[in-house]
């Protein structure tokens, strides 16, 4: 899925916004979580995961190709926790129908999302 | 400088500042979105969100982990993790404290304490 058919999908659940206030809802989204990592803070949302943004000291690091030495600066990095419940209904399907995957997989290409 | 935390609160607020639905319905939205995004991801399918990043699925395969207090081996079942990419302007933009975004003008005189 990518960010337009996104946008898509949250109009057809929300037929009576314009599509671009839905777009600007997802922009909107996306861009406070970057400005708060941009500012060192961290995004928690409950169930779906955290953002949080990592630190990296500088390192001399080596050109794994020339053995040569290189000088790695300090940098920050965005990272992403994901939430238990995320985690948990990522991973219940495979525990408790294993054996009904075969069944379902021919039907949940229609899943409901779409409607 | 303190770290503050970021929640739902604050992002359906920002909803409700910019575009301008009820709060109610910016709080609706905002969950939309995650719950949009984490259906996509549990029937194994990749999130690409140009511009900040990319979730997809690992699968990972069965292994002896440890319970490191009592030393006892335990198998780990293989299981399905997320994997968040993030995008290069997302990358930049966390490295770039000079750069003030485009949409938050004030926040950077070094150490804002007068922030709040």
């Amino acid at each position: 899925m990518t960010k337009s058919e996104l946008i898509q999908r949250l109009a057809e659940q929300s037929p009576h916004l314009y599509l671009r206030d839905v777009e600007k809802i997802v922009e909107t989204v996306f861009e406070e979580i970057t400005a708060a990592l941009s500012r060192g803070d961290r995004v928690e949302l409950r169930g779906f995961g955290a953002f949080s943004v990592k630190h990296r000291d500088a390192r001399t690091g080596r050109n794994p190709r020339t053995g040569e030495s290189v000088q790695v600066e300090a940098k920050s990095l965005p990272f992403f926790k994901t939430g238990k419940a995320l985690r948990e209904s990522l991973n219940e399907k495979k525990s408790d129908d294993y054996a009904a995957q075969s069944d379902s997989a021919g039907s949940d290409d229609g899943g409901s999302s779409y409607f | 400088m303190d770290n503050q935390t970021v929640t739902r609160a604050d992002l359906a607020e920002a909803v409700y500042e910019q575009v301008g639905l009820s709060r109610n319905e910016s709080t609706d939205l905002v969950e939309a979105i995650l719950d949009e995004i984490s259906n996509t991801l549990v029937k194994g399918e990749n999130v690409k969100l140009s511009s900040f990043g990319s979730f997809s699925i690992r699968e990972k395969g069965e292994r002896i982990g440890r319970n490191p207090k009592t030393g006892v081996e335990v198998p780990i079942k293989p299981r399905k993790v997320i994997v968040f990419r993030a995008s290069h302007v997302l990358k930049d933009r966390v490295n770039s404290k000079s750069v003030a975004a485009p949409a938050e003008n004030t926040s950077f005189g070094g150490f804002s304490d007068d922030e709040l």
